[in-house]
């Protein structure tokens, strides 16, 4: 090797440092560039209007995205009810039960792929199994499609967090008598419940924010899908119909030349964005400990 | 040594409970599968249409029912080199920048900016890309690039601003986030005895960086750029906004094109009432799935080898 | 390297002045066994940790089990209540005899052979919860009682672990704030609560300042009227000053075991000698 020059290194070193702040700076020039728009345009079309009234065709003067806005809850809800449950005593399966077991390495495998398939092609399963069959889009098979999203990660998330849990913690539940699926439940998730209850809100606001699934599973709506209003359920959305969200209105909006869309379509942007990154980060704030790997 | 869990014998509770959460862990892995029969088994029709031709066939034509996975493949891989050759070493090197560099604090305030960039949702990247970032590709950089290199047959054409390149662009912002976070954990991991050996010799960081720190995380970077492309190429919301839709292939990046999912989100509505197409387009949501499927094994398999590799 | 000769002088002085219970030699065999050990072999998966350990725990006395690191102490007071069952690919073989049974056998309900056999471990391990709870934990499991008769038994065991006066206006606190004596005798109060027969303390002050230390130390001096202790322990010292009976282990093997006042001043085996006197471990 022949000898360079000091002050050849140097420069390279130096060009490499400058180059690495510019590619940081360019990083974060894009992230507050993006926000700053998203709030800008966003922010005019976020009146009272947007809050209570329903989509509809623009020439109507008062429209919103209420209807999108609570149909979004309710699947998220849906996808929560459905998913969390699942994930989490699969996560318990995996660090309580079946720790260095081939089938815990098998399930954890399948889990990575189940992460990383694309979101449109879980819709589609969604589409073929329960659509199809059910002969119409609903909010119910949203929900399922965003549960079928959010297993994975919360089956990860909760290995890892429990398995921090120490065994002596265990062994002290154990030695007392105790059975061993309360000390589980009594004991191993208390220590790890901060932990757990961060990941857990971390994976419902990365889904409330997905779009390609509910494409053709939830669909749209243009109206409030409400039960009856004599019925007992009349705050609940009836989920065995189509049902208006927000992420859906926003691809439909946005693909359309109407201003007025647009620039709902932006408001909604603001709203969703808004909502899940304030979300995750009072969630990681509330378990300080940062112990959570995965976002 | 490894310490193992076993089945409790004795209470019937403890059985069933292990039993349930047995069941919930193998729920994965049928889904997983549900999907890929799923999947399939819609396909049928369009595979006995068409073939194996299918696969390299170009033409798109949902009224005389011709139909080819061409240029939806060719715009998946297009969209998706273009977004590893910027993300992946921008993603390096501004993880050099959190690792090395940069002061603690700000190391973490813009460790946390990539974070946020990460939470962001991708319809998000499909609104700004088409509202805010293809008017300025269209105006602005593309004709500069095409006046400056337009004798490359990648930079000619028509510009239309919803193009490869834009969606590339896009797609990279998306990836950029995770390649620099997992790069930068690898990073970390490099133990500082290493690296103090080598600035001891009198090297420069970048020295030490290339000649250390890289080689001996490059398992960790090359399997943290095998999932960031797994990620890209099946990205729907951020690249089918700006991609254009169109099922031309050609070799110029100011071209509209599309990508196999842009294709699925795009004209699956149209299709609701047509089996045929339906069944290509699930066809086409197939062929992702197994690409997608094959790069994560290789990605998983890579990291395993990785670990053992660790241990010894 | 310290002059072995000039320790044992040292060592027979500690133990002249250091009190157990009996300072006469008692009869072995007319003190009732509460735990009886026969042909006891352990295996972590294909290593044999516990090779032939035949040994009585005497009733109302305490054991305590001595040895260097590795030697299998541990594992060997973990099969009395067979926690090592929470491990998949460790196994015992052998018998021991409790009230009549081996606790060995299939046909046993773990969960009532850890109601009489209870455990302390090396680290402080309360439950994230308030102490009452943490006290009521085992309670819960195997009783049905009601508040006052739940606030009275957790009231007597935090006496008997000597914690109640620092804590009895304060039982809402967090287990996890106390210091880690308190911790520990909370840990105990824990255990006693259900009024095990067997108390299997491992390490249980190696983790802890002297001043906490010799609080568990006397604390284990009153225990012993009510229960029968095993304790395992890597200071000599200690063994010497708390036990009445001590059994040395190396190496998975039961080399010695008898009387502590025999086994420190006049130890049968050279082996024994040798760990005592400070050669090896």
């Amino acid at each position: 090797m022949k000898p360079s020059s000091l002050t050849l290194r140097r420069s390279i070193d130096i060009f490499i440092k400058v180059l690495s702040i510019v590619a940081s700076l360019v990083g974060i020039v894009f992230l507050i560039w993006i926000l700053w728009d998203v709030v800008t345009k966003g922010i005019t079309a976020l009146d009272i209007n947007f809050f209570t009234k329903r989509t509809g065709p623009f020439t109507i003067a008062d429209t919103g995205m209420a209807n999108a806005i609570v149909g979004t809850l309710y699947i998220t809800l849906l996808a929560t009810v459905i998913g969390v449950p699942i994930g989490l005593l699969g996560g318990i399966y995996l660090s309580e039960f079946g720790r260095n077991h081939p089938v815990s390495t098998v399930v954890r495998f399948f889990a990575n792929i189940l992460m990383g398939t694309p979101s449109i092609l879980i819709g589609i399963f969604v589409y073929a199994v329960i659509v199809l069959p059910m002969s119409g889009f609903s909010g119910f098979s949203g929900g399922v499609a965003l549960a079928i999203i959010m297993l994975p990660v919360v089956v990860r998330t909760t290995e890892d967090i429990l398995i921090l849990v120490p065994n002596e913690l265990r062994e002290s539940a154990l030695a007392l008598g105790s059975p061993h699926w309360k000390m589980i439940t009594q004991i191993v998730f208390r220590a790890a419940r901060a932990g757990l209850i961060t990941g857990v809100i971390l994976a419902i606001a990365r889904v409330s924010g997905e779009t390609a699934p509910l494409l053709f599973t939830a669909f749209n709506n243009s109206h409030f899908t409400y039960y009856d209003a004599e019925s007992p359920l009349r705050y609940i959305y009836d989920m065995s119909k189509p049902t208006a969200n927000l992420t859906v209105t926003i691809f439909n909006y946005a693909m359309t030349p109407y201003e007025q869309w647009q620039k709902q379509a932006w408001a909604g942007s603001l709203l969703i964005t808004g909502a899940i990154l304030v979300i995750s980060v009072i969630a990681r704030a509330f378990f300080s400990g940062g112990k959570t790997r995965r976002g | 040594m490894d310490e193992t869990t076993t089945k409790a014998r004795t209470n019937k509770a403890d059985l069933f409970f292990n039993g349930l959460t047995l069941v919930c862990a193998i729920a994965v892995i049928l889904v997983m599968l549900a999907i890929g029969i799923e999947l399939f088994r819609n396909s049928t029709l369009s595979m006995q249409e068409f073939g194996w031709k299918f696969l390299t066939d170009r033409s798109w034509n949902p009224v005389l029912k011709e139909f080819g996975a061409a240029s939806s493949i060719y715009g998946t891989i297009v969209s998706t080199i273009i977004a590893m050759l910027i993300a992946a070493p921008m993603g390096i090197i501004i993880a050099l920048f959190l690792v090395e560099l940069s002061h603690p604090i700000v190391s973490k305030i813009v460790g946390s900016a990539i974070e946020l960039l990460a939470a962001i949702p991708s319809i998000i990247f499909g609104m700004w890309g088409l509202f805010v970032f293809v008017p300025i590709m269209q105006t602005k950089v593309e004709p500069w690039l095409q006046s400056t290199l337009g004798f490359l047959p990648l930079f000619q054409g028509i510009i239309m601003g919803v193009d490869f390149l834009t969606a590339g662009i896009i797609l990279a912002l998306m990836i950029l986030p995770f390649v620099t976070a997992v790069t930068r954990d690898v990073l970390n991991m490099v133990p500082p005895v290493l690296k103090e050996a080598g600035y001891g010799t009198g090297a420069t960081m970048w020295e030490v960086l290339k000649h250390i720190s890289i080689p001996y995380g490059v398992r960790g970077i090359v399997g943290a750029m095998f999932l960031g492309l797994g990620r890209a190429i099946g990205e729907t919301m951020a690249v089918t906004f700006v991609i254009g839709n169109s099922h031309e292939i050609s070799s110029s990046l100011f071209s509209s094109g599309n990508s196999i999912a842009s294709t699925i989100a795009l004209e699956f509505g149209e299709a609701l009432n047509d089996p045929l197409f339906k069944s290509v387009l699930i066809q086409l949501g197939l062929i992702l799935f197994l690409i997608t499927f094959i790069f994560q094994l290789i990605a998983q398999l890579w990291i395993r080898q990785l670990k053992k590799h660790e241990r010894s | 390297m310290v002059n072995a000769q000039a320790q044992e002088p040292v060592l027979k002085h500690r133990i002249a002045v250091a009190t157990t219970a009996a300072d006469n030699l008692e009869d072995f065999d007319s003190i009732p066994t509460r735990l009886d050990v026969k042909g006891l072999n352990f295996f972590y998966g294909k290593h044999q940790a516990l090779h032939d350990n035949n040994i009585e725990i005497k009733s109302n006395r305490v054991t305590a089990i001595i040895g260097p690191s590795g030697c299998g102490k541990s594992t060997h007071i973990r099969v009395y209540n067979r926690i090592y069952e929470l491990y998949r690919d460790q196994r015992a073989t052998g018998e021991i005899t409790l009230d009549g049974k081996n606790i060995l056998s299939n046909s046993v309900d773990i969960m009532k052979l850890r109601k009489k056999v209870g455990m302390i471990f090396q680290k402080p391990t309360p439950f994230p919860m308030s102490i009452y709870d943490n006290v009521a934990y085992g309670l819960r499991l195997h009783y049905r009682l009601s508040k006052s008769e739940l606030n009275d038994r957790i009231e007597s065991a935090l006496k008997g672990a000597a914690l109640w006066d620092e804590v009895r206006d304060n039982l809402n606190k967090s287990g996890i704030a106390l210091s880690g004596g308190q911790q520990q005798r909370l840990c105990i109060a824990r255990a006693i609560a259900t009024e095990p027969q067997v108390l299997l303390m491992d390490e249980p002050a190696s983790a802890l300042d002297p001043v906490a230390t010799s609080k568990i130390e006397e604390l284990i001096g009153i225990l012993r009227e009510n229960y029968t202790i095993v304790l395992v322990t890597h200071n000599m010292q200690q063994a010497a000053r708390v036990s009445d009976y001590t059994a040395f282990f190396y190496e998975g093997y039961i080399i010695e075991f008898g009387p502590t006042q025999q086994l420190f001043t006049n130890p049968r085996e050279q082996q024994t000698e040798d760990y005592i006197t400070g050669r090896f471990g």
